[in-house]
């Protein structure tokens, strides 16, 4: 003896296709206009929001890109720490950060509220940027230059952690980023 | 054909025809899946007790081989075998038919556990120390790569196989009109599976040649295309598990389907929107640009999260009412209060749905928006957020299907009954703590995937704020306890299947040790309930209609995730402008 109301685990009785309880109308046209709301914020954010991963995005060749970041050090480095050049670029131009294992480099020292265009790129295998403690997360592809135009908001001395698994050395890839509030002292000529 | 006629038993709880050939392949495929369940559990209990810090279990390199093989174990392995088995359930014992191509069934098993074997060989002698994901040019073994085309081609004959099942089901007149909603669900896993494995084949074939030096691959691409056999393959999961929702609910509590149209249509944006989904992994990465990334994540993957709003409605007021026409009609929850909780399949299907809905859909949809992602990308969020819907969603709701399996496809006794009475509160409790504390330690940046993050080693120091430390031991507590929780069950599957005592007859409303309560205590309606149904659905209830209850509930979901939601973008709002 069949009965219409059935279970998941019967056949539903021929013609299933019928209207839905008002209930059930209402749960699904709130949850589609919510789902509209979730795309929407997307767009809405590129439009009127200051955080978007879209970029300046081109391929490089990774020995392209550490020669590009060779200049970079050579033109602005200030300083180092334990050999590791540590570069102020001026204000506004396009700085370079190279990931390989199990390093980032250079260290950059970058003005607060004034606006870079940060190249990353790869030498080798995946990295992930991962500014903390700000907590701004990007993936680095080998082969591929992210260029982020970033502005600092606050001056302080911070870390790079290498948060995509690239090798053995993963958790020692550790990198540093210093922002001044001043402007940063770069050496007239360029090199030291 | 020579295949020999097939031969059926008659099922003593159900009365339904069991084709025995089908039904040794569901037990192989279920024994193979908790098999590959124990070795995961074993390594999951080694990396939380690596990331707390004060144990520190293994050394660097260890934990990042057993981070590979827990990532394999459990969410290839383990899930995937038992979807096998869901499917050849579903074609051959819910429709009453038989297995066809029994011997390339077992020939594709064949494959898979082959496939199974190279990979777990690969990874644990250190031939392979590429993570799940193994992201191109990390480089493995070409017998790494050889091994995951192997299981995969295996498991695409099987779903083919499950096709042919279903059209000679219908051939030869098994069942009356349309499949039952379980089975079209396990029919839209199925074709999901077809989508995610095309995927794999062409990423792992060229990832394979590759590693044997014949051609290159591009890192972005390959990170692309595996996300559409990686994100893809969860889709399966969460199609093969909503089927379980439904079907553990019509065992226990005797839910009914509300709505067939809504309840199928919801399946079919599965199907129409999931593939897209690959793209959320790809949110930061610089391959791509960010109308491909709205498009892809947005757009369509909402009409998924569409699909997986309905059917968080549907399943609840499924039970409610299930319950209501089983006389439970008092206030707005007495249903849920006199549910039977000591049903391990009952309190499986209830974690399983809320904590997928409330942990995993809300977290999911707010860390996959693309600018979202940029303070979630690779931090503990992200396994705090797949571990609340793989781990807590599916693996839970198999965990409480082989509580039914046991007795109906073994024929056994479920052993250790009044363990497993309380194994899904112990492992759905210790996976809430775990996922939450996990995605409050993200949120702090703690990266995942991660040996050391005290950075003893590292040239500069970097300290987290102190509360991390405290954060990643309660990772640890909630960690041992579901991993605790999934070994009891590993316990409890083994025994009774393999020392359990058999189970000759239930008698009907003699509560039976080791015999779930539904299939002692069938929630069998009354031969009046379309009457009933009738009454439940008239319009003087009101806008509130058939399930007040779950309207309720699914209210509360909703405030919570905009909450959620909105309090994301907040934080986004603090960082730095990039652009």
């Amino acid at each position: 003896m069949a009965t219409e109301t059935h279970t998941g685990l019967e056949c539903p009785p021929a013609a299933w296709w019928k209207p839905a309880h008002k209930a059930e109308k209402v749960w699904v046209s709130i949850a589609f206009v919510w789902c509209l709301i979730l795309f929407a914020m997307m767009p809405i954010w590129h439009w009127k929001g200051g955080q978007n991963p879209s970029g300046i995005r081109s391929r490089v060749e990774p020995t392209a890109f550490m020669e590009r970041v060779q200049e970079f050090i050579t033109q602005y480095q200030v300083d180092d720490d334990r050999g590791m050049p540590i570069v102020a670029p001026p204000p506004g131009s396009d700085i370079y950060l190279a990931a390989f294992s199990f390093q980032w480099m250079p260290i950059l020292k970058l003005q607060k509220n004034v606006e870079y265009t940060l190249h990353l790129s790869s030498l080798d295998v995946n990295h992930g940027f991962s500014l903390y403690p700000i907590n701004i997360n990007f993936q680095v592809v080998p082969g591929y230059d992210y260029g982020l135009r970033v502005t600092p908001n606050a001056s302080g001395d911070f870390r790079i952690i290498c948060n995509e698994f690239c090798g053995i050395g993963h958790h020692v890839m550790v990198g540093r980023v210093i922002v001044e509030d001043g402007p940063v002292t770069t050496p007239a000529g360029g090199a030291q | 054909m020579t295949t020999a006629d097939p031969v059926f038993r008659t099922c003593p709880a159900t009365g339904r025809r069991i084709d025995l050939a089908g039904e040794r392949l569901v037990k192989i495929h279920a024994v193979s899946s908790v098999v590959a369940l124990l070795v995961g559990a074993i390594a999951a209990i080694m990396i939380v007790l690596t990331r707390w810090q004060a144990v520190h279990l293994l050394p660097a390199d260890w934990f990042y081989r057993v981070l590979g093989v827990h990532g394999m174990s459990m969410l290839i392995f383990f899930i995937i075998f038992f979807e096998m088995a869901v499917l050849v359930f579903a074609s051959t014992a819910l429709l009453n038919a038989r297995q066809t191509a029994v011997r390339t069934t077992w020939a594709a098993y064949g494959l898979m556990l082959v496939g199974a074997l190279m990979v777990e060989w690969m990874m644990w002698s250190g031939r392979a120390d590429v993570l799940y994901t193994s992201y191109v040019p990390l480089r493995a073994d070409p017998n790494f790569y050889l091994g995951v085309i192997l299981f995969a081609v295996g498991a695409l004959i099987t779903v083919g196989i499950f096709f042919a099942n279903l059209v000679v089901a219908k051939r030869e007149r098994r069942y009356e009109g349309s499949v039952p909603l379980v089975v079209y669900g396990a029919m839209t896993a199925a074709i999901i599976a077809v989508i995610t494995l095309v995927h794999g084949a062409a990423i792992y074939i060229p990832t394979y040649l590759w590693s044997l030096g014949l051609m290159e691959v591009d890192p972005q691409v390959y990170r692309m295309i595996w996300w559409a056999l990686g994100h893809s393959s969860q889709q399966i999961n969460v199609a093969a598990m909503v089927a379980i929702w439904y079907m553990l609910g019509a065992l226990t509590v005797g839910s009914v389907v509300l709505n067939e149209k809504i309840s199928r249509s919801a399946f079919v944006l599965y199907i129409l929107f999931i593939s897209m989904a690959s793209a959320h992994h790809l949110l930061v990465d610089p391959g791509m640009g960010p109308a491909w990334k709205i498009v892809n994540t947005s757009y369509f993957m909402y009409m998924a999260v569409l699909a997986s709003m309905i059917h968080g409605f549907t399943v609840p007021a499924g039970m409610e009412l299930g319950m209501r026409l089983r006389g439970y009609t008092q206030g707005m929850f007495d249903w849920l209060r006199r549910a039977p909780w000591g049903d391990p399949g009952f309190s499986s299907l209830v974690f399983s749905v809320v904590v997928f809905g409330f942990v995993g859909g809300i977290t999911g949809v707010t860390i996959g928006t693309e600018q979202i992602n940029i303070i979630v990308h690779n931090t503990l969020r992200s396994p705090g957020h797949f571990h609340s819907t793989v781990a807590s969603g599916t693996a839970m709701a198999f965990m409480g299907a082989t509580y039914y399996l046991i007795p109906l496809v073994f024929q056994r006794k479920v052993a250790f009954w009044k363990l497993a009475k309380i194994q899904p509160y112990l492992f759905a409790g210790g996976m809430l703590v775990f996922t939450l504390s996990m995605t409050f330690a993200g949120s702090f940046g703690v990266p995942r995937r991660h040996w050391d993050i005290s950075f003893s080693g590292a040239p500069y120091d970097v300290q987290f704020n102190p509360i991390v430390d405290v954060i990643l031991a309660v990772v640890a507590l909630g960690g041992v306890t579901a991993a605790t929780g999934a070994l009891i069950f590993v316990a409890i599957a083994v025994k009774s299947v393999f020392f359990g005592e058999k189970l000759e007859t239930i008698t009907r409303g003699v509560a039976m040790v080791g015999v779930p309560q539904g299939l002692t205590h069938p929630p069998v309606h009354a031969p009046d309930v379309d009457a009933r149904n009738a009454e439940l659905h008239d319009k003087s209830r009101g806008i509130m209609g058939p399930a007040p209850g779950t309207i309720i509930l699914v209210f509360v979901f909703l405030a919570a995730f905009v909450v959620y939601f909105y309090a994301n973008w907040k934080v986004l709002s603090f960082l730095w402008r990039i652009g």
